[in-house]
């Protein structure tokens, strides 16, 4: 049996009124993937925090290679040999592939020798890399690329993986597996976060599952089932969303050639995208991060303007319309970040319903916000999606994810929309209300309205959605019916090439 | 070890507490200064604070003027607490107020010496509009080519300060005034006289539209739709345009309606207690109405209360000059801290202070 | 248009003097900003450095003392900014502007008995050869020594920001603060130091007027100088070099309205007068309209370590 890299022995952490880690022991060997289990909020991130000195614990210890490990910052850990690839990726947009990497190392060579090195290491791990390139201009999987050099290119013992391939589509996720299996051939530990129980089964050697801050198993994945796997992280059975069969009604909402720039400098512009929404209907658009799901929300949702013809509403050009406009023809819609754009973190549950139901709920008299009328609102969403919150008063960011987001969705299904653009609905969401927010919406398109659903969890627009397309740099695949769609043909769709998808089709 | 926690919405009982705590650390920061300067402390904040009210000397005379000053300064602050809310800094209410000043006092000589109940209305709506057009340029160029409102608002205000000395040279110069610069005085021409509305109390027509534009931005600001708009604006800029916000017409509405009022500011003022158009007619109630909207927590009734304390610290501090010979600039220097120290504190409205072990 | 009294050599020679003390207040800006920060207090410190360069010079004689004290006056102001931006977290255009206030305040207080009073100045430092060279010599090469050490911290300053690590941690904190701080870099010792390097060259930019360009102290002498050296700091899309620029264009501009002040043409002095400003607008949106590239991400953003 091969020695233990880093023993985690105790390991308490806690925040004002929650405990993020409690007691929480295990142990890394040499050369293994270590898969990090859990739902959000398990307390995941506060451990690999802590093992890369970003978060001191309140107790417990460490040790790497049997010498006691503290890391006290970073440098520290970086120093002892602890990399780290983060979720939100740690990166300088303004910046060079190969600046960005010289900021992660502690004694950076010269500019033209460090461009030397990545060019080799890039291409000796098959992730290849050009070292004068802004970073703002790469792709969502080519920027991971750049945050795992930069680790490599250190020499680490144990690299600290959280949530790599939520940015990755199955091609890319299947290039990254194979980086990390000639790592570990090559003697490095690697603690690998996820929740993607598929991946972990594939990839990795042993598993800890955290649940509420507390690790309560841990099992070799390979030898476990996915169902037995989502038990133990969420430690009850929930009910799986029923998808009835529905009456699928005339098209409501049309989007025909569609094209637009971002408003954001590194961001993606939309291009020739057409989209046949019918009542009844949902459309699941897959994709990876980064590839336009927020300016098709935006184009959909009228904060960005397109021309009028190239978003049809029952027949009726809306594209020169403003979100108020659309709103009340029946048009809504719910974006990806909650804190900040679907609400604002500072203001109360009841302010924050103005955002969007101020007319269609009749909360506007004359100009004059009926308080008492956005209260009962408030009130009756915090019921009708069970927001667990003191109550109405609450400022949104206050509330945990999952709360904040039913509160987001319910406030925009309870105003009976007639379409519904939905980005990310259960993004960072913890399983049970993920399920309750499908079912929601599965119930919205029964009631007859057409819910187009941006996400890129596949398994949830597999689940949910009656057709499905994705979206690649700005351009939308074809659009096909979600039954019988293989995970061969999604990545296909998802890597942009639709030609070789009609072969593998046949 | 101390630390801070963000506070998800600020705290209600240290927005109020903030002021007062930095109003008193103001004083004896203050205190420290004037003895420095070699004058008793006690005696400096007594009378800088006490006697411009309660002395039966100098109350007579001061306390009318403490309307008198309060009144611009709550006018301008006012406008601008709305488009701070909104995170557009308008930060040359200065120039505005000339420019009101200048409208306003040219639509009145423009006919003298004709007499009319029409004048005085008809400076009115050309000293708000003088404000609100100098307020226009920052904002046009603000949405038309994103150029900094900070920097241009501000760059306005010496380009006011040169139109306001050509005017007091040039066009608007008493032709009766033996070659003086300077304006003819309104208060000589009855039909444009901003006089007190209460004889002997500071209540000029400029005083009561301040009341009245506090009453106004507290109910725009907690009622009406734009004030919920320009306060999402503030919190949450991408929020405020799911919402369906224009962000262009925020901006001329914050710029425009602190311009404006600005500007009346400043007529109220030329036709009141100024009297004329002079090459220093403005004496920085534009900058000093900065401090007042965050001392006033950018709420309207706290502005008022803040203007009140500010136009005391005017009256006082120009006691202090004629009983002590305190310099003019130690009220200057006063005031600027009582916004830094304000600016300290408010980091314990916004933040909870924990002691114990780091992370 | 014939200008009696305007001669080309003079004319830049007396821009590069005119330009230097917004030059050195801009380059200092330059680094502050390029660290996410946002100072609105340049004003201030200038005024401040005036003063305290001021009254050093005339009670040692010593102009050179004066200019020390200077940068270190306007680095000690500066530190009243940064602790309460970096470490009270407040607004920070709010807080830039009180620095501007306070600023004002002080400088009138410690002005008041020297007001009048002449200080010793810098004498012209004429670089061997170079400025024996006609018409380029008098024109570059015999000026003040401040007026080739704003160029050198120009350029240093470029180095700095281009060449080397603490360039480039410093330009990373102002990019993305909170992934520098995930890379455990110390956003808020590099931003107090960005700060005071701001401070400091305010200050010296300050002292320049009341030592070289009046040299005399009045009461609110800078007269909007901070303001525009804001100003140029955008103009230059937040590069070295174009601040430079953008100073020398100023300076030239501002020299050529005294001119033709002092030349008598019929333009009214107030038209003159109000010119740069208007000029330094019309720039401001020439440049804004093209897009503000270059702006650091993070400028004026508050940094708050969540961990």
């Amino acid at each position: 049996m091969a020695d233990a890299l880093l023993k985690i022995n105790g390991l308490t952490k806690a925040y004002p009124g929650v405990v993020a880690n409690n007691n929480v022991s295990f142990e890394i060997k040499k050369g293994e993937v270590h898969a990090l289990l859990g739902e959000n909020g398990a307390g995941k991130s506060t451990l690999v925090k802590m093992i890369y000195g970003l978060v001191k614990p309140d107790s417990g210890q460490m040790t790497l290679n049997n010498s006691d490990y503290s890391p006290v910052s970073p440098n520290a850990a970086r120093s002892s040999g602890v990399a780290m690839v983060f979720q939100h990726f740690s990166l300088f947009d303004a910046l060079t592939v190969a600046e960005n990497i010289a900021l992660g190392m502690d004694d950076a060579p010269k500019p033209r020798e460090l461009s030397k090195s990545i060019e080799l290491v890039s291409h000796a791990y098959g992730l290849p890399l050009e070292p004068n390139r802004i970073v703002g201009t790469l792709s969502a999987g080519e920027r991971q690329r750049v945050e795992i050099i930069r680790c490599l290119l250190q020499n680490p013992e144990l690299l600290i993986m959280d949530e790599p391939t939520s940015v990755l589509t199955p091609q890319e996720v299947e290039i990254l597996f194979k980086t990390l299996r000639q790592l570990k051939e090559e003697g490095t530990s690697i603690l690998y976060i996820s929740h993607k129980l598929e991946e972990i089964r594939a990839l990795c050697d042993e598993a800890t599952v955290l649940r509420h801050g507390e690790k309560v198993a841990t099992c070799v994945p390979s030898k476990t089932t996915a169902r037995e796997m989502a038990e133990m992280m969420v430690g009850a059975s929930f009910a799986n969303p029923v998808k009835s069969s529905r009456n699928i009604g005339e098209t409501i909402l049309s989007v025909k050639a569609l094209s637009s720039s971002s408003q954001d400098q590194f961001g993606t512009s939309l291009k020739s995208i057409n989209i046949d929404l019918k009542a009844g209907e949902i459309l699941g658009i897959g994709g990876v991060a980064g590839n336009g799901q927020d300016e098709l929300l935006s184009a959909l949702s009228g904060e960005l303007k397109t021309n009028a013809n190239a978003i049809q509403f029952n027949g009726e050009p809306i594209g020169e319309l403003g979100p108020i406009k659309r709103r009340q023809l029946g048009l809504l819609s719910a974006p990806e970040e909650r804190l900040g754009h679907a609400a604002a973190p500072a203001m109360s549950l009841k302010e924050n319903t103005v955002i969007t139901a101020a007319r269609r709920m009749g909360l506007l008299k004359s100009g004059f916000v009926n308080w008492s009328s956005a209260n009962d609102y408030a009130e009756e969403v915090i019921e009708d999606f069970d927001v667990r919150t003191p109550g109405t008063h609450t400022p949104a960011g206050s509330l945990s994810g999952g709360n904040l987001q039913k509160f987001v969705v319910g406030s925009e299904v309870l105003q009976k929309p007639e379409v519904l653009v939905i980005n990310q609905p259960t993004w960072g969401v913890d399983a049970a209300a993920a399920a309750s927010i499908r079912q929601k919406l599965l119930d919205l398109a029964d009631n007859g309205a057409g819910v187009v659903v941006i996400s890129q969890d596949l398994d949830e627009l597999l689940e949910i959605s009656d057709h499905f397309c994705a979206l690649n740099e700005g351009s939308l695949s074809e659009i096909v019916p979600t039954a019988g769609l293989g995970m061969d043909q999604i990545g296909l769709m998802m890597g942009g090439s639709t030609a070789s998808f009609e072969e593998s089709a046949q | 070890m101390i630390r801070f926690e963000k506070r998800l919405a600020p705290s209600r009982t240290t927005t109020i507490l903030t002021p007062i705590i930095a109003v008193i650390l103001t004083m004896i920061a203050g205190g420290i200064m004037f003895a420095a300067l070699g004058k008793d402390p006690f005696e400096a904040i007594r009378i800088i604070f006490w006697d411009p009210l309660f002395d039966e000397n100098f109350a007579s005379y001061s306390r009318p003027q403490l309307l008198v000053k309060a009144g611009p300064l709550i006018l301008i602050a006012i406008g601008l607490s709305v488009g701070f809310k909104a995170g557009i800094w308008n930060i040359g209410a200065e120039g505005q107020y000339i420019m009101g000043a200048i409208f306003g006092a040219a639509a009145a000589l423009a006919v003298y010496p004709a007499e009319s109940p029409f004048i005085f209305p008809a400076m009115i709506i050309a000293g708000a509009f003088g404000g609100w057009l100098w307020a226009m340029i920052p904002a046009v160029l603000r949405t038309k080519f994103k150029t900094n409102e900070i920097l241009v608002s501000l760059m306005l205000v010496y380009v006011a300060e040169s139109i306001l000395a050509s005017v007091a040279q040039g066009l608007l110069k008493n032709p009766d005034g033996y070659g003086f610069p300077g304006s003819r005085n309104l208060q000589q021409y009855p039909s444009a006289f901003n006089g007190e509305v209460i004889a002997n109390s500071g209540m000029h027509w400029g005083v009561i539209s301040a009341f009245i534009a506090v009453i106004f931005t507290y109910v725009m600001m907690t009622r009406h739709i734009r004030g919920f708009e320009v306060r999402l604006m503030g919190e949450a800029p991408k929020a405020a345009q799911f919402a369906g916000v224009s962000t262009t017409r925020l901006i001329v509405f914050c710029l425009g309606f602190s311009g404006a009022l600005a500007g009346l500011a400043g007529m109220f003022e030329v036709a009141g207690p100024a009297g004329q158009i002079t090459i220093d007619f403005n004496s920085g109630y534009g900058f000093t109405a900065i401090i007042v909207a965050f001392l006033g927590r950018l709420h309207p009734v706290g502005i008022l209360l803040a203007g009140l304390l500010m136009a005391l610290t005017y009256i006082g501090g120009e006691l202090a000059q004629l009983m002590l010979g305190l310099p003019g600039a130690s009220i200057q220097l006063f005031q600027g801290m009582l916004l830094l120290f304000l600016l300290a504190t408010d980091m314990f409205t916004n933040y909870r202070i924990r002691l114990g072990a780091a992370q | 248009m014939d200008l009696p009294g305007i001669s080309p050599v003079l004319l830049i020679a007396s821009l590069m003097v005119s330009a230097t003390p917004i030059l050195l207040a801009a380059i200092g800006e330059t680094v502050v900003e390029k660290s996410g920060v946002l100072n609105l207090g340049v004003e201030g410190m200038m005024i401040v450095g005036a003063v305290v360069g001021f009254i050093t010079a005339v009670n040692t004689t010593s102009p050179a003392l004066g200019f020390v004290t200077a940068a270190i006056a306007g680095a000690l102001l500066s530190t009243i900014f940064a602790t309460l931006v970096l470490f009270f977290k407040s607004n920070q255009v709010a807080t830039g502007l009180g620095l501007t206030l306070v600023g004002l305040g002080i400088s009138a207080l410690l002005g008041k008995p020297y007001e009048g009073i002449k200080s010793p100045t810098l004498q012209a430092f004429e670089i061997p050869v170079l400025s024996d060279i006609p018409v380029l010599g008098p024109m570059l090469f015999s000026h003040d020594p401040m007026v080739y050490i704003s160029i050198l911290i120009v350029a240093a300053v470029w180095f700095v920001l281009k060449y080397t690590r603490i360039g480039l941690v410093l330009r990373a904190v102002g990019e993305n603060h909170d992934a520098a701080h995930a890379l455990g870099y110390k956003v808020i010792r590099i931003r107090f130091m960005a700060i005071m390097f701001g401070g400091a060259c305010a200050g010296l930019g300050g002292a320049y007027i009341s030592l070289v360009r009046v040299p005399q102290w009045t009461e609110g002498m800078t007269a909007g100088a901070g303001w525009i050296a804001l100003a140029i700091v955008v103009f230059a899309s937040w590069k070295p070099w174009r601040a430079l620029l953008g100073a020398y264009l100023f300076g030239g501009i501002t020299v050529l309205q005294l001119n033709l002040q002092a030349a008598g043409v019929a333009i009214p002095v107030e038209y003159l007068s109000m010119s740069p400003f208007l000029i330094t607008i019309l720039v401001l949106v020439i440049i804004s309209a093209k897009g503000n590239h270059g702006a650091p991400a993070s400028l004026g953003r508050l940094f708050h370590a969540s961990n």
